[in-house]
């Protein structure tokens, strides 16, 4: 059976960290920020040859739809021997999200209208500044991010995005939009800041899809 | 038409003219200086980025100039030197309250200042609270900056800690970590460690955090000088950790040792080093449950709270377990926020609300170690 877990233990904050990072990869967009207000529940099952799995309440917010309450429920399998393989992670949510199409539709057509490819770097900047018109693109990199956090994590790591130091656009014939961005993972047990490579493609319709990414170590 | 801007006028035959030429304008004028054979060289390429680059200068440079601590900008990030500055001035202004004590000196040399808020008495039981052990957690730096105004305005207005300095003295160390604190402003903003040479090995530095005699070594830090939580090759390698070391121990009666990070919005006491609980686990978290519950009555803020070693890692070496050990009963680490959306980036917007929070939860605290004196 599974066993009650106190949120304020790690354990159960890092499985959340996890499912928060594959929701923002599937779910998340140019126009849309989800963040996590609160873990409400968390339970755990050994499974014997298998490995260990974290069933998890979360409370989400969505930022730019006022803050308003998301529901969800996770499922977060951390396979034995876990050196090699990413956890298996569904999550569920409750209720549908706001729609982002117009906001999708404006920052889709504003990039494929630029003469010059797009190149920022530093976001946010040492104090924390993030220039406006530059808010989609640090929305993606966490877009992005989530994929690399839930390919790349452990029960015994934690992994935040702490800055996107570089990102290019990189222009294409068809019809998604290209960045490739190097962002910075901090890791909260070793507290490690190391950089990764990720590059993604991007569509109002289609949403994001991780073309490759090359981080130190281990690559996925 | 063309809206030429004359900067050393047409005088005579001879002698030089200096024009300042609108973008638009620049093809028809040097088409009309080559057709009649007017040489002509560039002195400025570019005015405006001259001009912005000045406006950058003045705006940074204005911020060293603050006169006094009623000017100084707590809503913005400062350097070591402008901190410095401002303690200098604080102590200036209010010299029967508070005083500037150097405990040591860092790798580089910087000298490690604390400032001591007193109203008399001698050797009174004390408070102490150190920011900015890790370099690149700016908004406890910032934060510490704010205290210390605080304190001297509570004072002023005899409310808020006013009570609290009747009977005990407050230390503030701003920048604990002097060294990195200078090297993520000049050099790598996610900095955390000191800056002190590892003997055979090309990495820098030793995790302030790690390097204290309480569980030294063991799991929970790292041996490996090139990683983040190294631990150091002995406790209080770091002359950032033995200025404090030296300090506790010769003062002999701190009452309460706060000790703040960012970030994960957390209010953790001992252990790091091991499972067991402390004797006063049940006290220490009661007691942080009513601080956190004053810290979110502000502005919502939400913070866990607990154990080192069962809320966020195992942590050996680290501060408030040595000083617990010491027998400071009331021994707390604070993680500041947020919780990993902007991290160690956290906008500057953000530092007061940040401390004003804190202080509330501080207070908590202090306040409960003088109504349980030991």
């Amino acid at each position: 059976g599974a066993m009650e877990l106190p949120p304020s233990h790690f354990p159960a904050a890092r499985a959340a960290a996890v499912a928060v990072g594959y929701l923002r990869y599937l779910r998340g967009g140019p126009g849309r920020r989800l963040e996590l207000r609160e873990l409400r529940r968390a339970r755990r099952q050994d499974i014997d040859d298998v490995g260990h799995k974290y069933y998890l309440e979360l409370e989400l917010e969505d930022v730019l739809d006022n803050d308003r309450t998301v529901s969800c429920t996770a499922e977060v399998l951390y396979h034995l021997g876990s050196k090699t393989s990413a956890p298996d992670v569904q999550v569920t949510v409750q209720g549908e999200l706001r729609s982002t199409e117009e906001a999708d539709k404006e920052f889709y057509n504003r990039i494929r209208s630029l003469e010059k490819e797009l190149v920022a770097e530093n976001i946010p900047d040492s104090h924390g500044n993030i220039p406006p018109e530059l808010e989609p693109i640090h929305l993606l990199a966490w877009v992005a991010s989530g994929y690399v956090i839930w390919q790349n994590s452990t029960e015994n790591t934690k992994l935040h995005l702490a800055q996107v130091k570089h990102v290019k656009q990189v222009k294409r014939s068809d019809e998604d939009l290209q960045f490739d961005y190097v962002v910075l993972l901090h890791e909260m047990v070793s507290q490690e800041v190391l950089p990764w490579e990720v590059s993604v493609l991007w569509h109002p319709q289609r949403g994001a899809r991780v073309r490759r990414c090359h981080g130190p170590g281990a690559a996925r | 038409h063309t809206q030429l801007d004359f900067w050393l006028s047409p005088r005579g035959l001879g002698l030089p003219v200096d024009v300042r030429v609108p973008f638009p304008s620049l093809q028809a004028v040097k088409a009309h200086l080559e057709a009649a054979g007017v040489s002509y060289s560039i002195m400025i390429e570019d005015v405006q980025a001259l001009l912005d680059e000045e406006q950058t200068e003045m705006l940074r440079s204005s911020r060293v100039l603050a006169l006094s601590t009623d000017t100084f900008n707590y809503e913005a990030y400062h350097t070591i030197d402008e901190i410095y500055s401002f303690m200098d001035m604080l102590v200036a202004e209010n010299p029967n309250l508070v005083s500037k004590l150097e405990i040591g000196r860092s790798t580089e040399n910087r000298p490690l200042y604390v400032l001591k808020f007193s109203t008399g008495g001698t050797n009174r039981p004390a408070v102490w609270i150190d920011t900015g052990i890790h370099s690149r957690e700016w908004v406890t730096q910032a934060s510490g900056v704010w205290f210390a105004k605080k304190i001297v305005q509570d004072h002023a207005n005899n409310e808020g800690v006013a009570s609290i300095l009747e009977t005990m003295d407050i230390f503030l160390e701003i920048v604990t970590n002097p060294d990195g604190f200078a090297f993520t402003h000049t050099t790598n903003r996610m900095w955390r460690k000191t800056r002190s040479k590892n003997s055979g090995s090309i990495c820098v530095g030793v995790d302030p955090n790690r390097n204290w005699d309480a569980g030294f070594g063991g799991a929970g830090a790292s041996g490996n000088p090139c990683t983040e939580t190294y631990h150091g090759p002995y406790p209080n390698s770091e002359p950032e950790v033995k200025s404090i070391v030296d300090f506790v121990k010769s003062h002999g009666n701190i009452k309460a040792f706060i000790s703040i990070h960012s970030y994960s919005q957390l209010l953790l006491y001992p252990y790091g080093y091991t499972k067991t609980p402390v004797p006063d686990q049940q006290e220490l978290h009661e007691l942080s449950a009513k601080a956190v519950a004053a810290l979110s009555s502000l502005h919502g803020t939400k913070y866990k709270y607990g154990s080192i070693i069962t809320t966020i890692y195992q942590a050996s070496g680290s501060t408030v377990d040595w000083t617990y050990n010491q027998g400071i009963k009331y021994s707390f680490t604070f993680e500041l926020r947020d919780t990993g959306r902007y991290g160690f980036l956290l906008p500057a917007k953000q530092i007061v609300p940040t401390a004003e929070e804190t202080w509330l939860a501080l207070k908590v605290i202090m306040e409960h170690a003088r109504d349980n004196m030991y």
